[in-house]
């Protein structure tokens, strides 16, 4: 006996249903089917497979569809939540380790719905993006490296490794394997149309996606999957990923399934094998060794390009950026608990980490503390879910922010949160040619631009609406921000005043 | 309420400034009458005035000028004064009692040089030493404030209409080749002498009418180099700034104007070669010492003034000349009111410096 119950219900109008099985086309998770009977064609539905992904919904022609969460509960208990039973029963089942995809969806507080921004009234006028310039071009690297003059005692400009944003928004990393070729498509022209970065992650480059190399982010994990000289030469930035949001503290697992022919390639193991990456770098197990990892990728590509170390915010991250930033890294990239993934325990994915929030603040005034906040730039992410949480963000003392999830939204993704399966019917976390063939890279980097340049707009709304007009100064600036319904504790670590304060 | 310094108070302004190119002796009351017919600009909780080439007989020596709160601060700080520096004189700062001036603190006038062996010891060149012990006297002693601090140059200022603080400091008793002025529109009622401008450090004098959006990212970056933003004001940051880039960094007031009130990036790209990578190196060194927002200042430093505007030219400021002197004013009445033949009135775009310095061999 499976004591599984169906979590969600589909719902089928038959009076608007044409059995034209659109849906059971559609779905990879075969929960729509067509039995013919004397009386007629009926659809029916297995709802135990179904994932609440609404591709069917969505391409229901006659609208005859929904998805309901199922009002099938259990007895009711404050102590112990319908998750708690069925993850029980699962684990009693199978023996294993429960796993999940996307960011952390528990309820924890979300402090940026706790902030609110500024704006000019009477002492100093707003500025109206419409008709004045507003800037939001962003350089990410070291700063302040000291002015060199020539023997008549002009400024010779120094050149140093950076990367240059047109907007402060980048695509965050998302290996080739954990989503598809059409996605990464996606991300790599839009990133190249809106003059900014999407990233490899770290499964390698597609040599499809070679001639994107001046808009990408080349990642260097504990696998190391697709390291090689040209990958390193092809990125504008090299990342070094110590940890992400959605699972500090362990590596990664991309199944053999997932390793078709073309991801073998990229990733440079055989067909069918398991893509371990080990929970720790095995040449790191200290400050001083990611110091020589970075200097060795600096030496391979001729102090050319900037390195950013990418780590996930846990307890005491402002003590490991503050190392970081000691150890020649140009850009410091920390990635919150509520950040995504295609796969992760799921007791650790919402369990372990801090939100992005709180850590962000607390790098941001440790770094200025010690005088040492002109060694990098910050970047975050994790989660990111508007242009608002960007200028709050920024606002804290961010440089820019990294994407991911919103950029799977806009390609489609309707966050049902089951990316491990594989199947993915928006074609999006899946490498079966079919549903990858469903995601159209035209649309998709459409759609990418779209929503970026959209919430670029908005971010030069709210600061003309603050009197600022570029983006620096704009940064760390949290005098423009003020809290609401937190504790004094909240309020200092964030480093902002309350509002009416 | 809390006083300046412990909140942030927004203020407009007017500001004024003359200087003799040949470094000829202004007299003090020119400047002071200049602010009397921009009156409207100011509320009367704030004015000020900075002059130099005031002290041309104690010229090698720190003049630093005090705001007591009571005796007992004064004999603390004085205390660490006789600590750290060789007192050449002292003495308090002669006024002129008025109605129009009330609830004044102790004004005291030192005349300095850094204790040599301390000085030595500390292993900093002196204007750091001396920096140094300013920010501590601002930051720990409690009810005592440096308000100015340069060699041949001194601020006067407290709360009041500007015409009314000069006359309060007999500033008709002292001549100098430049000479800035300021009256304050404060929002909130600061009751405290610190808060009004011209804020000084060292030989680094702003006068600033603005309020600028950047304050906060341009506080929290400078703090990072060991200045203190006691006041919270725009004109204080400003004038850190300033000592930063030309004192630590060693940037001209022209390279100063192009971090912070930088070209936008279209203009940027469009300008030559040469000037395109200046810009954009100085735009990249320093982008946190951009400054956003309103603003029109004039930044007294050793030998010349700087008039410089926003990017965007939000506050007025008009340029005037006549024969060896620069006129500068929020308002065009006030230069003509020091000079009523002033020739080539011009209002400064934005971003554009105007920097005039003294021949120094007049001097």
């Amino acid at each position: 006996m499976n004591y599984q119950y169906a979590e969600f219900e589909v719902v089928r109008n038959d009076d608007r249903c044409i059995r034209c099985r659109v849906c059971e086309r559609q779905c990879a998770n075969e929960v729509h089917k067509l039995v013919e009977t004397k009386k007629g064609n009926f659809m029916i539905s297995d709802e135990t497979k179904c994932v609440d992904c609404h591709r069917c919904v969505s391409l229901c022609p006659t609208r005859a569809l929904k998805i309901v969460k199922s009002d099938l509960t259990f007895r009711k208990n404050d102590n112990w939540h319908e998750s708690n039973i069925k993850e029980i029963y699962k684990q009693a089942e199978t023996g294993g380790v429960l796993l999940s995809s996307m960011g952390n969806p528990e309820n924890f507080p979300v402090y940026f719905d706790k902030i609110l921004i500024n704006a000019s009234q009477v002492t100093n006028p707003s500025i109206d993006p419409l008709r004045e310039p507003m800037e939001t071009k962003v350089s990410l690297g070291k700063r302040n490296h000291g002015i060199k003059r020539d023997k008549d005692g002009k400024i010779v400009p120094q050149k140093y490794p950076s990367l240059e944003l047109n907007l402060p928004i980048m695509f965050s990393a998302m290996s080739y394997g954990s989503i598809s070729y059409n996605a990464h498509e996606s991300l790599a022209r839009a990133a190249r149309e809106l003059g900014t970065y999407y990233n490899t992650g770290e499964g390698g480059l597609h040599q499809d996606f070679y001639k994107y190399g001046k808009n990408t982010i080349v990642q260097v994990a504990s696998g190391r999957f697709g390291v090689f000289e040209d990958y390193l030469e092809t990125g504008s930035a090299i990342e070094i990923k110590m940890g992400q949001g959605a699972k500090p503290g362990i590596g990664g697992h991309l199944p053999g399934e997932k390793i078709t022919e073309d991801v073998s390639k990229t990733r440079m193991i055989p067909v069918g094998s398991d893509a371990i990456s080990p929970a720790p770098h095995h040449d790191i197990y200290s400050i001083e060794d990611l110091r020589q990892l970075v200097f060795s990728l600096k030496e391979a590509t001729n102090y050319k390009k900037p390195i950013i170390v990418k780590v996930a915010a846990v307890h005491n991250i402002s003590a490991i950026a503050s190392g970081i930033a000691r150890s020649g890294a140009d850009i410091i990239a920390i990635d919150g608990f509520r950040g995504g993934t295609g796969a992760a325990p799921t007791r650790i994915r919402d369990n372990v980490g801090i939100p992005i929030e709180l850590a962000l603040a607390s790098v941001d005034s440790r770094l200025r503390e010690e005088g040492i906040r002109d060694n990098v730039s910050l970047v975050v992410g994790g989660s990111i879910r508007s242009s608002a949480d960007i200028v709050k963000a920024i606002a804290l003392g961010a440089d820019a922010v990294y994407i991911a999830t919103s950029a799977l939204i806009a390609l489609g993704c309707h966050l049902c949160r089951t990316c491990q399966a594989g199947k993915c019917n928006w074609g999006i976390a899946t490498q079966v040619p079919e549903l990858v063939k469903r995601l159209n890279p035209d649309i998709g980097s459409k759609k990418l631009v779209n929503l970026l340049t959209a919430w670029n707009r908005e971010i030069k709304e709210l600061m003309g609406g603050m009197g600022i007009n570029s983006i620096e100064a704009l940064r760390g600036n949290r005098l423009m921000l003020r809290g609401v319904g937190l504790t004094q504790k909240e309020l200092d670590i964030l480093g902002i005043k309350h509002a009416g304060e | 309420m809390l006083k300046e310094g412990e909140i942030r108070i927004p203020s407009g302004c007017a500001i004024a400034g003359v200087i003799s190119k040949e470094g000829k002796n202004i007299n003090g009351k020119i400047i002071v009458d200049s602010m009397t017919v921009m009156h409207e600009r100011s509320n009367g909780l704030g004015g000020g005035f900075a002059g130099y080439g005031i002290y041309p007989e104690y010229k090698d020596y720190y003049a630093f000028h005090l705001f007591y709160d009571g005796k007992e601060a004064k004999e603390v700080c004085e205390k660490y004064l006789d600590k750290k520096f060789e007192i050449i004189n002292l003495s308090k700062i002669p006024v002129r009692k008025t109605p129009k001036i009330t609830d004044e603190p102790l004004i005291w006038r030192y005349f300095v040089m850094p204790n040599h062996n301390l000085l030595r010891d500390s292993q900093l060149d002196e204007k750091e030493y001396v920096s140094r012990c300013i920010i501590y006297i601002n930051t720990e002693i409690k009810g005592a404030y440096v308000f100015s601090s340069g060699k041949n140059m001194g601020c006067f200022k407290g709360v009041g209409f500007p015409e009314d603080i000069g006359d309060y400091f007999m500033l008709e008793n002292y001549n100098g080749y430049l000479w800035t002025a300021h009256g304050r529109y404060p929002t909130n009622t600061p009751g405290w002498w610190g808060g009004a401008h011209p804020f000084s450090f060292l030989d680094t004098s702003v006068v600033h009418n603005g309020e600028i959006s950047s304050y906060d990212a341009n506080r929290r970056y400078i703090e990072m180099f060991g200045y203190k933003c006691n006041l919270l004001t725009d004109t204080e940051v400003i004038a850190y700034i300033i000592d930063f880039l030309s004192r630590k960094k060693g940037l001209t007031m022209e390279e100063i104007s192009l971090v912070i009130s930088a070209p936008f990036w279209q203009t940027i790209d469009k300008a030559d070669t040469e000037k395109k990578e200046l810009c954009e190196y100085l735009r990249k060194e320093f982008p946190s010492l951009l400054i956003t927002g309103p603003f029109s200042i004039l930044v007294g430093f050793d030998g010349g003034v700087m008039a410089l505007n926003d990017r965007l030219k939000l506050r007025s400021m008009v340029v005037g000349e006549k024969d060896d002197k620069v006129y500068f004013a929020s308002e065009e009445c006030a230069i003509r009111k020091m000079e009523e033949n002033v020739e080539n009135i011009w209002s400064p775009k934005g971003g554009e410096p105007v920097v005039v310095t003294v021949n120094k061999e007049k001097l």
